[in-house]
């Protein structure tokens, strides 16, 4: 796989790879903040929800990307910060401060599951939080003196100085707000001595405590890192849905924020936001093009999630990068035209690594 | 003596769903010892399987025993090509990214169920269908009862295939050390394959014994998040720590909805499998883990 080459620390410091990348990214913002005033209110809704999902994705990025831990039970998180923007706001705190409450109990949330659990590696630590997942998700369904139980909770539209963010219009700046706040956060993150240790974790637990890392203290300031993130998007998912149902944030709900993490591409933050574009936009294309299909396809029940199976499936086994890896590959090919090699994007031959001592 | 009678029976229904859980976890913790790779299409393996009875049995319209047997050999043979065709190909990846493959199978799975047999629930009648056997005053669920014995013969069966056979000996050799199994002229390919094969024809015995308990239908494999629980408490390592953890998750269940508030008894396998990972990560029977650096 190609790799840029650096000759300078400053080079790995630097915010965007070139210059060139702040006048697109820059130019992306612009796009995006003028898009409402010509798509229509349900793509605008539709983009809002993407924001969303690329917020809880880049909080799981950082964990599973970037760390290496792998969580099965983020859509308990996602819950979490979604009851308790809903339950603040309803009980009449100010929005500027529900939000970080939502992201801040999240956060406490992940400590608290992160703690005992964080000794276990890999599969365990997968599992673990699958059952947490689990109890969360019964605990907001049967817990109906303050989640509303299965009749659901309403969300209060937000109003900030006596302005009411309601509609998607609203969702969609706030969730674009959010976006590149979390971004500019990870990015940070990543380049500080926390994100290093992060990085020095996910290659070899053993290497980096031996460089001196405490593994304990910074998994779990990556899990609650982690949480808080995915924390916000819950809130703004409250707003995003208006109305919770508890049954939303379940086992398939956290499976799909993985699938976003290994869709786009592990360990990076472009990934992130190719899985969400991935998970959000699929269901929409499929309605799109469910009428051109012949009868017997296109009325299929189980077509979506078929489709979603063997597009993870395929992925895993030809494209262990994920969308971003196949991106990078197509930038390459394009940089080096016409003297593309195909070696330079081959990939290293790998074997099992057993994890049993003998 | 109503109280114990029905205390009995509790234990006994718990015992009956625990070795459902038992069996599932049989079959991941196989696949595990062989190739540390982890299926959570296990589930959905089993669904397959129970389905595959209902075709049998109750659309062609085969003997009770004849369809069991043709559900086994199918869904096993299904298993055998899984591992065949697109297992083997990922060793070497992490071992994560075989999880998230073995949950992209589980959707496909799960939708292909719905195309072929519809998302309705479907049921078949079998000899142990609301029948009663009398022991002594306590009155059980022919049905329930069939399951423990099946699960007890089962058992028996395999590990006298383990531990007398050729080929179970080749297998326990394939799992404990892949190179020397290797050098020893055992196909260890193969023999991964067949591994593969036993664990599906298990979940399928677990689907038709499952059956005139409960029905069939498409999320049928979620059962399989409960039996990781019983996997991790028994060991994670461990054949006969599977089966028996799967008991006990099954009997707390079944009493922890009998004496805790309603809503607990659902919860009751996680937070055994959360106490246990925190507690005791090795399980009842495991050994201490260790890991190669």
């Amino acid at each position: 796989m190609h790799r840029p080459f650096k000759t300078q620390y400053e080079q790995d410091l630097r915010l965007f790879r070139a210059p060139s990348a702040k006048i697109w990214y820059g130019l992306l913002i612009v796009i995006l903040l003028a898009l409402p005033q010509f798509a229509g209110e349900f793509y605008v809704g539709e983009l809002g929800g993407l924001f969303i999902f690329a917020i809880a994705g880049v909080g799981l990025m950082l964990l599973t990307g970037y760390t290496g831990l792998v969580s099965l039970g983020h859509s308990a998180f996602l819950g979490i910060g979604a009851y308790t923007e809903a339950i603040l706001l309803a009980r009449g705190w100010p929005f500027a401060v529900t939000l970080p409450a939502a992201a801040i109990v999240t956060a406490a949330a992940g400590i608290a599951i992160g703690v005992p659990t964080l000794r276990m590696t890999g599969l365990y630590l997968a599992i673990a939080t699958l059952a947490f997942g689990g109890i969360i998700s019964n605990v907001l369904q049967k817990w109906d003196s303050v989640t509303g139980g299965f009749d659901g909770f309403p969300v209060k539209a937000p109003s900030v100085l006596g302005v009411v963010l309601d509609g998607p219009w609203a969702v969609y700046y706030m969730s674009l707000v959010a976006l590149v706040f979390v971004i500019l956060l990870a990015l940070n993150v990543l380049r500080s001595p926390l994100g290093r240790a992060m990085v020095a974790i996910r290659d070899s637990e053993v290497s980096a405590q031996s460089m001196g890392i405490n593994l304990a203290w910074y998994k779990t300031i990556v899990f609650a890192l982690s949480a808080g993130i995915t924390g916000l998007a819950g809130g703004l998912f409250a707003h995003y849905v208006r109305h919770l149902a508890p049954d939303a944030f379940d086992v398939l709900l956290s499976i799909q924020l993985v699938t976003i993490v290994f869709v786009g591409g592990l360990g990076s933050l472009h990934g992130a936001i190719f899985g969400a574009m991935f998970m959000r936009l699929l269901p929409q294309g499929i309605a799109m093009i469910r009428d051109d299909l012949p009868n017997w396809l296109g009325r299929m029940p189980g077509l979506e999630p078929s489709v979603f199976g063997i597009i993870l499936v395929l992925c895993i086994m030809f494209e262990p990068m994920g969308i971003n890896g196949r991106w990078q590959k197509m930038k390459l090919w394009f940089n080096r035209f016409p003297l593309h090699r195909a070696s330079a994007s081959r990939r290293q031959k790998s074997y099992a690594k057993s994890e049993r001592l003998r | 003596m109503d109280d114990v009678a029905r205390l009995l029976q509790l234990v006994v229904n718990g015992a009956a769903s625990g070795c459902i859980y038992g069996l599932i976890a049989f079959g991941f913790v196989l696949i595990y010892k062989a190739t540390e790779m982890v299926n959570f299409a296990q589930g959905e393996i089993m669904m397959l399987g129970g389905f595959a009875a209902y075709t049998f049995i109750h659309q062609f319209g085969l003997n009770y025993w004849v369809g069991f047997g043709l559900a086994i050999a199918a869904t096993a043979a299904f298993g055998f090509l899984l591992d065949a065709v697109i297992l083997r190909r990922v060793i070497g990846q992490p071992q994560f990214a075989v999880v998230m493959l073995t949950l992209g199978l589980a959707f496909i799975f799960r939708a292909a169920a719905g195309i072929v047999w519809t998302y309705d629930s479907v049921g078949f009648n079998t000899p142990f269908t609301n029948k009663t056997v009398n022991l002594g005053g306590l009155v059980l669920g022919q049905d329930n009862v069939s399951i423990i014995i099946g699960t007890l013969i089962l058992c028996l069966v395999l590990y006298l295939f383990f531990s007398r056979t050729r080929l179970g000996v080749a297998m326990q050799a394939a799992s404990q050390n892949q190179l020397a199994a290797y050098y020893m002229g055992i196909p260890v390919r193969r023999i991964f394959s067949l591994i593969w094969a036993i664990s599906a024809g298990v979940s399928a015995v677990a689907a038709v014994l499952l059956a005139p308990v409960s029905l069939i239908d498409v999320n049928m494999g979620m059962l399989g998040f409960k039996a990781f629980a019983a996997a991790v408490l028994g060991g994670f390592g461990s054949i006969p720590g599977a089966v028996i953890g799967g008991v006990i998750v099954g009997v707390v269940e079944q009493l922890s909805g009998y004496f805790l508030p309603p809503g607990f008894q659902d919860v009751t396998s996680n937070i055994v499998l959360l106490g246990v990972l925190i507690l005791r990560p090795q399980g009842l029977f495991g050994a201490t883990i260790r890991k190669r650096v």
